[in-house]
């Protein structure tokens, strides 16, 4: 029998906020433990919770971003349960009113698009970090209380790899958003996998089996991989799924069972009582919704369409927003926009790439901390970005040839001057004048006996030796075309 | 005798420099000297503390400051916090805790220059009627100290009625001000839920409790609720409705002014002299001009139920956070639940388990519809029931409690009986509507305070204190004194 994989994940992600959910107390990652802690976040006798509004902006946000809907009532509920990291041994949290539902994901997956249904979105705040010492054990509450958000989707995934390329695209519309740093080396991200095993063809789900520990989006994918494979074998083997929760091992990459239904936690939700409901309404609703920003897949089908670029340069815009700006600003203007992405993509990012490098290395002589060294961006570019459109139309005028347009380029980047300026200024212009062309071939045939003798006897290649030899001679300014065309002209005579 | 003041009158002697604050200060610590050995109503005090106070709004006063509260001893019930000074909630769980902030209420007072001093004994985290569940030994009532002081706010009532204080700060979840008001023959406000911030009150049960003034006649009421009201951005279940002087409000022109008798409220447990007590009082504000119409409140009957689950389902998760870890006494163990059943188990007292325990029930899966849910239900029943009586009547006059102050150890092997001594008082909380006790009277023998309700419409508190002060201005018995 076949057996096929039904996954649905719920992902944890810190939003990026200044302060904390309840608090003033700074949203800060690296801070000395228990130093961005007060009262309320500590959970002192009679401290109360205060909602961040920018926490409740951020989230109803989000909720736009995944096509939810936005409930006119939500509400916060105390989720009850006894552990060193909940300061107030409950944690706040949205359970049955949460402030967005019912959206859906589009992602590409093997070359087309997929789609995930999102269950809701809820905020709720983040525990304390505990950390184990030889007798006893510490809790460093200065991430307790941060605002997290928690994305559940339907079962909808098949397998680890579409886990994987959905996670990617979640990442990537939460940062374009602005909603997070989506940074999961500093833990703004965790996510939990619910994965059952099913024969292919039938309806009825299997036993949730739900993987907790991963750290990585690709740990992520060898855990389902790993689970979806030892369900399937279990099965095989004639045994019986139970619903459960595992623990994914990164080390080892086996998953191991924590606990299952029958010890599950009862965790007495109720609605927390120390706030109001929330009821967006209509003005607050449109001031978020006027934050939306353009889905990255969206931005990626709308450049192939209206600028006709090649799917991998549309790539490079939809992930890098910037740069797609700044391409989309020119292209606007150009009749050829390949040409212009074709500069961005494989002259500008180059230049900038090892401008940065220098910098930093000069940055790092002079003392400065890794983590401090500026960067240039594109804002601090000396040329104007029209410039480049001005050197897309000397190349298509023919004014000068594609190899002077790499030193115009490389002047313009270095000294910000306008190309048609350091065209003349360097006289790249192209020669297009027959006579001087003409000379330039006789002397080089003169002096090149050897491969006019080759081409002579049929070995076409050795015409490009020539070509070369002209073209040195003129400087570089000779027309590349009608180079090739005189000297064949002159050796088949 | 300084200590016997009101608010009102130590402030005009102050104001024309006839006393210091120092000497108003001086007179309660000695009253607490003389008689606290006798009830008990303080868990602890810092006299040089409070001088030290005193002394600084003396300097303020000759320097022309005028603060609406300047150099006035103000004692405060041990479940609010106020900076530096010891916050236990009458329970061992919290050890040798100090509070390191001041409640919003206690921000306000000291803005407006009280001295803040003593901790007032209470039933431990507020659960109880007699102040006998307390870890730092009982209260006794200073009319009678064979007999209770009322609960849970038992130290404030007992403290204002002994004139250790001027006057003090208790909390009411329903009915922690009004019943020890009654209970020991002083004044009670508990305000509209909202009106004051319970920032810095440790939560008995969130959706119930609010904080009130214990005075010794209705002016005093009206002055400090007017000094701690108002929205605060650190309790967004404060609200933003302004806050009027209240002490305008007590013209005495109450005629006209329609007072609603429920009479679902006269039970078959109410005991005959509060009857006629009650009878006597409602025939003076007819006297007065008010008119008296009969209403009805048809879900009073469930109301006690209603509250033990929604109030004890609260303290399941709000006295979690009492656990041995962060701060307060702990009893070590070998992992983390170990610690905390060994933490609890010795910490918390026997009704405070038993609420915890009733919570966490009525919260757990499979029964949450059947209690909790039901209960929240019914609570808006209860809610509309007033709020449609008040579309008829200006106030609701009723006993505050069935009975007068019972003996001590009484009611304690009985929890029901305990509970059911709250029945007038539990369903103001429910409403989040005002109520206030006064003295409407006395029992012959024993001689015991019987307190008279007053329930107003949700922000009503003008209108509450206008009635309570045109009856005690008509009557008597906020002058008696107990004998101590």
């Amino acid at each position: 029998m076949e057996y096929e994989a039904v996954i649905g994940l719920e992902t944890h992600v810190q939003l990026k906020t200044k302060s904390k959910m309840w608090c003033g107390c700074a949203n800060q990652y690296g801070s000395e433990p228990n130093t961005n802690v007060c009262p309320v976040c500590l959970g002192m006798p009679g401290v109360l919770p205060v909602p961040n509004e920018e926490a409740l902006r951020k989230t109803v946000l989000t909720g736009y971003l995944l096509n939810c809907e936005i409930p006119r009532y939500a509400k916060f509920d105390r989720k009850n349960y006894f552990y060193p990291d909940a300061s107030k041994n409950y944690q706040l949290t949205q359970y049955d009113k949460p402030s967005t539902a019912n959206g859906f994901v589009d992602f590409e997956l093997n070359g087309g698009i997929s789609r995930v249904r999102i269950t809701r979105a809820h905020l709720e705040e983040d525990v304390g970090k505990l950390t184990h010492f030889d007798r006893t054990s510490g809790v460093d509450f200065n991430r307790a209380g941060v605002p997290l958000l928690e994305i559940v989707s339907e079962p909808d995934l098949t397998g680890a790899d579409m886990a994987y390329e959905y996670l990617n695209a979640l990442k990537e519309i939460l940062i374009q958003g602005g909603v997070s740093d989506c940074d999961m080396e500093k833990g703004m991200v965790r996510c939990d996998v619910n994965i059952s095993v099913r024969p292919v063809g039938t309806k009825e789900l299997g036993a949730k089996i739900e993987i907790k520990n991963m750290n990585s989006f690709s740990g992520v994918r060898r855990a389902a991989e790993y689970e979806i494979a030892r369900q399937i074998e279990v099965l095989k083997s004639g045994g019986k799924l139970v619903q459960s929760t595992r623990r994914w091992d990164d080390a080892a990459g086996i998953t191991e069972e924590m606990r299952t239904k029958e010890n599950a936690h009862d965790y007495r939700y109720f609605p927390e009582p120390d706030m109001m409901p929330l009821a967006p309404t209509d003005a607050w609703l449109a001031e978020v919704r006027a934050q939306v920003v353009e889905l990255p897949i969206a931005r990626k089908q709308r450049f192939i369409r209206d600028y006709q670029l090649p799917a991998g340069d549309a790539d490079v815009f939809k992930s890098n927003v910037e740069l797609g700006n700044y391409f989309e600003g020119l292209a606007k203007q150009s009749k050829n926009p390949k040409a212009v992405a074709n500069w961005i993509i494989n002259n500008l990012l180059s230049k900038l790439a090892e401008a940065n490098a220098k910098e930093a290395a000069d940055q790092a002589a002079m003392g400065v901390d890794s983590a401090d060294v500026k960067l240039l961006t594109l804002a601090d570019l000396k040329f104007k970005p029209e410039a480049l459109l001005e050197l897309v139309a000397l190349v298509e005028a023919k004014t000068i040839s594609s190899s002077a347009a790499q030193t115009v380029f490389a002047e313009m980047f270095a000294s910000g001057k306008a190309p048609a300026a350091i065209v003349q200024e360097k006289g790249l212009a192209q020669v297009s004048d027959t006579g001087a062309i003409e000379k330039f071939c006789d002397e080089a045939i003169a002096a090149n006996p050897a491969p006019v003798a080759d081409y002579q006897a049929g070995k076409v290649a050795a015409l490009n030796s020539l070509k070369g030899q002209v073209m040195k001679l003129s400087k570089g300014k000779a027309n590349p075309a009608l180079v090739g065309e005189i000297l064949e002209r002159k050796l088949k005579a | 005798m300084l200590n016997q003041l009101t608010i009102s009158e130590l402030m005009a002697k102050l104001a024309k420099r006839e006393v210091s604050a120092r000497e108003a200060t001086q007179a309660c610590l000695d009253q607490i000297a003389r008689v606290d050995g006798k009830i008990h109503a303080f868990i602890s005090y810092n006299a040089a503390d409070a001088l030290a106070q005193a002394d600084a709004a003396d300097k303020l006063i000759s320097s022309g400051a005028k603060n609406s509260l300047l150099g006035v001893p103000i004692a405060i019930k041990d479940v609010l916090a106020v900076k530096n000074q010891p916050l236990n909630c009458a329970s061992k769980i919290l050890g040798n805790f100090t509070s390191t902030y001041d409640a919003t209420a206690i921000e306000k007072l000291k803005a407006a220059g009280a001295i803040i001093f003593g901790r007032l004994n209470m039933d431990e985290f507020a659960m109880g009627s007699s102040t006998e569940n307390s870890a730092f030994g009982l209260t006794r009532n200073p009319w009678d100290v064979t007999r209770i002081p009322g609960g849970s706010s038992g130290g404030s009532a007992a403290a204002v009625a002994a004139d250790e204080c001027i006057a003090s700060l208790g909390t009411d979840t329903g009915g922690s001000i009004r019943q020890p008001a009654a209970l020991c023959g002083c004044v009670g406000l508990k305000p509209t839920y909202g009106r004051i911030s319970r920032y810095g009150l440790v939560a008995f049960a969130s959706s119930l409790d609010q904080i009130g003034p214990f005075t010794k006649d209705v002016r005093d009421s009206a002055i400090l609720l007017g000094v701690m009201s108002g929205v605060d951005p650190r309790d967004s279940t404060s609200v933003p409705e302004p806050v009027p002087n209240y002490a305008n409000a007590l013209d005495g022109k109450i005629r006209g002014m329609k007072l609603g008798l429920p009479k679902e409220y006269m039970i078959g447990g109410l005991d005959a002299e509060v009857k006629a007590a009650v009878d006597a009082a409602v025939k003076q504000y007819e006297k007065l001009g008010a008119e008296i119409v009969e209403i009805s409140l048809p879900h009073t009957d469930y109301a006690v139920a209603t509250y033990y689950i929604i109030a004890t389902a609260e303290a399941s998760a709000n006295l979690a956070r009492f656990d041995g870890i962060r701060y307060g006494a702990r009893v070590e163990g070998n992992d983390p639940i170990e610690l905390y059943s060994k933490t609890r188990g010795a910490g918390f007292g026997a009704e405070v388990k038993r609420r915890i325990i009733l919570g966490t029930y009525v919260l757990s899966s499979g029964y949450h519809d059947a209690y909790y849910l039901h209960a929240q239900k019914v609570r808006t029943l209860i809610r509309n029931d007033f709020l449609k009586a008040f579309e008829k009547v200006d106030a609701i006059v009723t006993p505050t409690t069935p009975t007068a102050a019972f003996k001590a150890g009484e009611k304690s092997g009985d929890p029901l009986q305990m509970y059911l001594s709250d029945i007038f008082t539990i369903s103001c909380n429910l409403a989040g509507i005002p109520g206030i006790s006064l003295p409407c009277g006395f029992t012959k023998n024993p001689k015991l305070p019987i307190g008279l309700q007053l329930l107003g419409q949700p922000f009503g508190e003008e209108s509450l204190l206008k009635l309570a002060h045109a009856y005690e201005q008509a009557t008597p018995w906020h002058r008696e004194k107990a004998g101590l």
